[in-house]
């Protein structure tokens, strides 16, 4: 097991989001949430990372639980997680290439050149090769979120967060970013997906889980979520979704 | 106007009274750099201490709060003979350019504080969320990518509140300070007309403002990026 995530709560303030949340990613597996707005999925990414308190649950990666109130073991959660945003979230003031370079460089401390040489190939890896000098506010939507996307792997993660990374993009921009995430499941990256693309979750999961109320309410294959959903809820979200 | 002028000037303008001017210039230099320069990076740090991304401990943020709060509210005229009252009371010598140089710094600390919270505030908080995650630290992500987001928002107004202390820099003469305005009341009293002695550190006072004003857009060509200035 190499994600297990076990009666995860969270809540800001008194208004709980997450009420005891569990389940599990094995490595290479790709994992997706679905449910609507306000279910509480991008909080399960958050509580990950850190940037959310769970206020009950266990987080364990490779069997050992991550105490969330020490500083140490988030800084280590993060070493081995990234995610990347549905806002994108690059730094205004740097070029893509150092946008992607940044954290690698400074934070990892990584030899100069190497950095540089992958941030090179990440960024031509999302098809963005001739963009490293171009600042966020210089780049499509689309472009931006490949190079978060980038950025996120240029850490070396061995799980990739992707909290609705198209939900803010115009959708002739959404392909870009989905063949580029479709490129890393090819690669057998492990990943925990956040997403309204229901044809997307259904193509490249190898599990869903249909969330609603801060709770999971149903897991299961894409087949068995999308076509026999045994929840009223699920069954209901699923052909709303589906009919359009 | 021009006639009586021209026809003070030798009078005016002679040896002594130079030496006397600039040792005012000088002083009122003192009060600009130790009390606005240092105020510049002493708001930079109220700012800096209040900021919940950074400071976790709350105290030291309210400790900071209440800092800039109190002594913006303060006239500099009040803040100077507070300042001052309280060497007394404490028995403590110090000189007068002393007093008005930590009373300027107080107020411009406090004021500019301000500022750079503004600036501080005018960032996305997405951009500390991304930093955070990537386990880059609170002061290397001000450094490296929130200061330089606010520096559009922080400088124009800063420049506006510094040129603003400078010329509050005239009240420390209250406090007897031998600063600029000091020097022309004194000449005034020895029998030089207003018109010149004040005249004369209206030029100044001028000129240190208009530096001031050149300094902070040299400020902004500096550290805002081409693309990005309005």
């Amino acid at each position: 097991m190499f994600l297990s995530i076990d009666a995860l709560s969270a809540g800001y303030g008194a208004a709980p989001v997450l009420e005891g949340v569990s389940f599990a990613v094995e490595r290479g597996e790709i994992v997706s949430l679905i449910g609507p707005s306000g279910s509480g999925k991008s909080t399960v990414l958050r509580c990950l990372v850190g940037l959310v308190r769970p206020s009950a649950g266990r987080v364990a990666i490779d069997g050992v639980a991550v105490d969330y109130a020490s500083r140490a073991a988030v800084r280590g959660v993060r070493d081995r997680l990234a995610i990347v945003f549905q806002q994108y979230n690059l730094f205004q003031n740097m070029t893509a290439l150092d946008n992607v370079t940044v954290a690698p460089l400074t934070v990892k401390r990584w030899p100069r050149a190497e950095v540089m040489e992958e941030g090179r190939r990440l960024l031509a890896a999302v098809g963005l090769g001739d963009k490293l000098g171009a600042y966020p506010d210089q780049l499509s939507g689309g472009q931006q979120q490949r190079v978060a996307i980038a950025r996120a792997l240029a850490l070396r993660p061995e799980i990739l967060l992707l909290d609705e990374v198209t939900s803010a993009l115009d959708p002739e921009l959404v392909t870009e970013v989905l063949d580029t995430i479709r490129g890393l499941a090819a690669r057998g990256m492990t990943m925990l997906v956040v997403s309204h693309e229901m044809a997307f979750v259904r193509e490249v999961s190898s599990r869903v889980l249909f969330m609603d109320q801060g709770r999971v309410i149903e897991a299961g294959t894409p087949a068995e979520i999308f076509d026999a959903p045994r929840t009223e809820r699920a069954r209901e979200f699923v052909t709303k979704i589906l009919r359009h | 106007m021009l006639a009586t002028l021209s026809a003070e000037a030798p009078r005016f303008f002679t040896y002594w009274n130079l030496v006397f001017l600039a040792t005012a210039l000088g002083n009122t230099l003192v009060m600009v750099a130790v009390g606005c320069g240092l105020g510049v990076v002493a708001g930079l740090g109220l700012a800096v201490l209040r900021a919940k991304r950074i400071v976790r401990f709350a105290p030291l943020r309210w400790a900071a709060i209440l800092i800039v709060e109190v002594f913006r509210r303060i006239p500099v005229l009040v803040l100077l003979m507070f300042v001052f009252f309280t060497f007394q009371l404490l028995g403590l010598n110090v000189r007068a350019l002393f007093v008005g140089a930590l009373a300027i710094l107080l107020r411009s600390a406090s004021l500019f504080a301000e500022n750079f919270r503004a600036g501080l505030e005018s960032v996305h908080p997405n951009q500390w969320d991304a930093a955070e995650v990537m386990n880059l630290g609170p002061l290397a992500t001000l450094r490296r990518t929130v200061l330089p987001q606010a520096w559009p928002v922080i400088l124009p107004p800063l420049t506006i509140g510094l040129v603003g202390m400078v010329k509050a820099t005239s009240l420390a003469s209250q406090i007897s300070v031998l600063e600029l305005t000091f020097a022309a009341r004194q000449l005034n009293q020895r029998g030089f007309s207003a018109l010149i002695a004040f005249g004369t550190i209206l030029v100044l006072y001028f000129l240190l403002s208009f530096a001031i004003a050149r300094l902070g857009a040299f400020a902004e060509r500096r550290l805002v990026p081409k693309h990005r200035r309005a």
